[in-house]
């Protein structure tokens, strides 16, 4: 668990782009390190004072060690289980980063299968598979059966650019086999998820809501053909419906109830949040739930805090080769494609944020936070409140060009279907063709232009 | 006009005077690194032998125990276990800038451990590898290594802290280390065949891994670590050694190991939780820096201004630096000594009783140290990021 980097004595990375309209980049601060090695995404904000040392370093050996099955010498990380998809944060987040989906005929690891029944109601929360939850887990304490295993298989489909030169496109399928506690519903909905980054979600989280709302334009009164939707989804702690901007379909309303849930779901971990391991009634007939397992949440408010701490301060790798001439022309391409209609380069985080050290910052997230429709293709056909099956948050940006290094791949997307930026690119349908198409009849030199800006983030 | 003369002749003077306090100061080159990094690889090679060394005489104490199991073998188990904490714990402060002791570090050192997934657990005496005869009806090598990659990343049973695990049992008492006694290696416990052999495996495994990384720092093999660091830009060699040096003192050290257990003051949440070994573990690993820094191996008291190290460069760079570095060390060393041991009864208590402010000053001195390496490495034009 490396914290340092060595930033060879050339010329710091002079922080960010042009964006018209801006605050003047070397008075603001911007919530970047300069780093770009393989810990880029583990540093704290530069504005984090050091008597916060404490609280993100615990966080941080939360978020990293392994939770062991209960009783375990050290209480205080027991409590795995009885079902898993991982033993710690980072064994998906790795080093603070994403984590790839497995390769054809593979079984599932660091990619995860959320479940639903339909719901008849629309703009509902998600109605858990009765026997299975919310989400299938794959791995169980001993003497536990997991849920199911899952395989995915993939089929490449040809395509080709204006210029002649040619792509295939991945379309997964997912297959669902040994099921641990009887037959999966009819119609139950399966979403593929991988795990995002992590660096950032606490620059996101201080964009006011006012901000974020903004740019809704669910009806494209500017008839643009983009039209952002927000996702009012269900806050747990205060029992109200909040703007979700976390996670792939902005489920999520905070840092908080995100990591709360991700412990409870991913790993099995208990909490204030979430007091009960997700262990269904079917199951519960079957195999009684494991001594040790119930009573007191398996993480303190303390702990919970503190990893919610961490991953709130984590910094974002600044933007290198800002001055390349291919990155410059691709990040006007990036406007003139019109990406940055939902791929929003420039936001500010709340001179109230809860938190100071990410108060009035100038970040570079490029996303609006908000849903858009992006075609049939990319559909998971599995509503969650407002957003439909075909409907994504449009994702940050930044890091991405950093994933090869600190993760060892470059897959992209909720599933990570998308083998490089190009493919990513050409997935998008819906609000997105237009964009695509206009990158899709691109000279070949200037789709590289875009994609070494894309990479410069 | 007058102005712009008054400017020139201000820039003028201002050059004038830069280049005197440049030529005070020797240029940091390549010759003068050479032999640094030179006596570091050599340094960080005989801590590596005593690694072999102390875990082969581990692994002959371990299979004497195995072979007659017995209190007192069990007692010279233990014994040889935390002399080989000693150099691996020294070892430590060449991590972090994937190095070879990178490579095997999670295999060597993994914490915490997965108590129930390996044996028997206070309440559960089924349970674990060890006993699941039906599931794992042979444990080699190979099924142990097979088994870390199977069921999710990292569930790694193997290393330091597994060893420790099935000579000590579950630290379940308050006041003392894990009990386990020397019949569990008998008849009639159930399984105490299979545990003898995981045992066995695993110590086997560990002189594997060290040796392993023995080779990469050894002299005269072409294409190993040690030719590659000493053929690499000196000041990207230098770059990598304090990164081992100030991300072991601050993050991991300040940050993780002591300072976890202080903010929760969780009684076993200590990386040697069954031996309750681990003061000793927090004194070797400042040995280890401050051998590694000083360039003396084994430690002895001052330093000599012809020994090339880090101390020597940071010295003839600026001077000033160098000796509040110098006085940071020897107070991190000086404040680990003082945790009172066991350590994980110093994390109790009340904060201004005298273990917590033990515990609280050594998190302290380590930052400090930490921190005046960054800024050392700084005036030197490189960059540590912490």
């Amino acid at each position: 668990m490396s914290l340092c980097c060595f930033v060879a004595p050339n010329h710091p990375a002079s922080l960010l782009g042009e964006d018209p309209g801006s605050v003047p980049l070397r008075s603001a601060k911007t919530g970047t390190v300069v780093d770009d090695t393989v810990n880029a995404f583990g540093f704290a904000v530069e504005t984090l004072p050091s008597e916060d040392r404490p609280a993100f370093f615990v966080g941080k050996s939360f978020f990293n060690e392994n939770w062991i099955i209960a009783p375990g010498s050290p209480a205080a990380r027991d409590g795995l289980g009885p079902l898993f998809n991982a033993r710690s944060c980072s064994g998906c987040h790795l080093h603070d980063g994403r984590s790839a989906p497995p390769s054809q005929g593979a079984v599932l690891t660091t990619l995860l299968l959320r479940l639903s029944i339909p719901n008849p109601r629309s703009n509902q929360a998600i109605i858990p598979e009765p026997n299975y939850g919310g989400q299938l887990q794959t791995f169980a304490i001993p003497g536990i059966r997991p849920e199911a295993t899952a395989l995915v298989s993939y089929h490449e489909v040809p395509g080709s650019y204006a210029d002649g030169d040619t792509f295939t496109l991945r379309h997964p399928t997912y297959r669902v086999t040994e099921l641990g506690y009887g037959p999966l519903a009819p119609e139950t909905q399966l979403s593929p998820r991988v795990a995002p980054i992590m660096a950032g979600v606490g620059l996101l989280e201080a964009v006011s809501e006012a901000d974020i709302l903004s740019r809704v334009d669910a009806n494209d009164r500017d008839r643009d053909g983009i039209r952002g939707r927000a996702n009012w989804v269900w806050d747990i702690r205060t029992k109200t419906n909040r703007l979700g901007r976390l996670g792939w379909k902005a489920e999520q309303p905070d840092v908080y109830q995100q990591t709360a849930t991700a412990f409870l779901e991913d790993i099995g971990i208990t909490s204030s949040l979430h007091p009960r391991e997700s262990w269904s009634a079917k199951q519960s007939k079957d195999q009684p739930l494991p001594a040790g397992l119930d009573g007191r949440p398996e993480i303190s408010d303390k702990i919970l805090s503190d990893v919610v701490f961490y991953a709130r301060h984590l910094a974002v790798p600044a933007q290198r080769d800002v001055d390349h001439p291919s990155v410059q022309r691709g990040q006007r391409l990036f406007t003139d494609l019109g990406c940055a209609k939902c791929h929003t380069p420039t936001l500010n985080t709340s001179p109230s944020a809860s938190s100071p050290a990410l108060r009035a910052l100038v970040i570079q997230p490029y996303t609006d936070l908000l849903l858009h429709d992006m075609g049939e293709g990319l559909s998971d056909h599995r509503p969650s409140f407002h957003a439909n099956g075909a409907d994504w948050r449009t994702p940050p940006l930044w890091g991405l060009g950093l994933i090869q290094k600190i993760n060892g791949h470059s897959t992209l997307l909720h599933d990570g279907r998308a083998r490089s930026v190009e493919e990513a690119i050409l997935w998008h349908g819906g609000e997105g063709e237009s964009a695509r198409e206009k990158f899709r009849t691109l000279p070949r030199s200037s789709r590289h232009d875009l994609v070494a800006f894309l990479k410069s983030l | 006009m007058a102005t712009k003369w008054l400017l020139s002749s201000i820039g003028l003077v201002l050059s004038v005077l830069s280049a005197a306090a440049q030529s005070q100061r020797p240029q940091l080159s390549n010759p003068s690194l050479q032999p640094v990094l030179a006596h570091y690889a050599a340094t960080t090679e005989r801590i590596a032998v005593d690694c072999v060394s102390t875990a082969r005489t581990l692994q002959q104490a371990i299979l004497l125990l195995i072979q007659e199991p017995s209190a007192n073998r069990l007692d010279e188990a233990r014994t040889a276990w935390r002399a080989a904490r000693i150099p691996y714990c020294q070892l430590e402060a060449t991590r972090f800038y994937e190095g070879p002791i990178d490579r095997f570090e999670s295999f060597i050192n993994a914490w915490p451990v997965d108590e129930r997934y390996i044996d028997a657990v206070e309440g559960e005496p089924n349970v674990g590898l060890i006993h699941r005869t039906t599931d794992y009806p042979i444990l080699t090598k190979d099924v142990l290594v097979g088994l870390n990659e199977h069921e999710g990343k990292r569930n790694i049973s193997t290393g330091f802290h597994a060893i420790e695990f099935l000579l000590w049992g579950q630290d379940t008492r308050k006041d003392g280390p894990g009990q386990r006694p020397y019949t569990d290696f008998l008849p009639p416990s159930p399984h105490h065949d299979r545990r003898a052999t995981y045992l066995r495996i695993i110590a086997a495994l560990l002189i594997e891994h060290l040796e392993w990384i023995h080779s990469e720092w050894a002299p005269d093999k072409p294409g190993n670590y040690r030719s590659l660091f000493l053929s690499m830009e000196p000041s990207q060699a230098l770059a990598k050694v304090l990164k081992g040096l100030g991300t072991l003192t601050g993050p991991e050290l300040a940050g993780e190991r002591l300072g976890v257990a202080y903010e929760t003051r969780e009684q076993e949440d200590e990386h040697s939780c069954f031996s309750d070994n681990t003061q000793a573990d927090l004194v070797q690993n400042v040995v280890g820096l401050s051998t590694l820094y000083f360039g003396k191996y084994p430690p002895t008291d001052g330093t000599t201004s012809d020994t090339p190290s880090i101390h020597s460069v940071f010295k003839a760079y600026h001077a000033d630096s160098a000796n509040r570095l110098n006085t940071a060390w020897s107070q991190a060393l000086e404040a680990v000594k003082q945790i009172p041991h066991p350590f994980d009864q110093a994390v109790l208590g009340p904060n201004d009783g005298p273990s917590r402010r033990a515990v609280k000053q050594a998190i302290r001195s380590l930052w400090s140290v930490s921190d005046q390496l960054a800024k050392s490495a700084a005036e030197l034009g490189l960059k540590l990021k912490l």
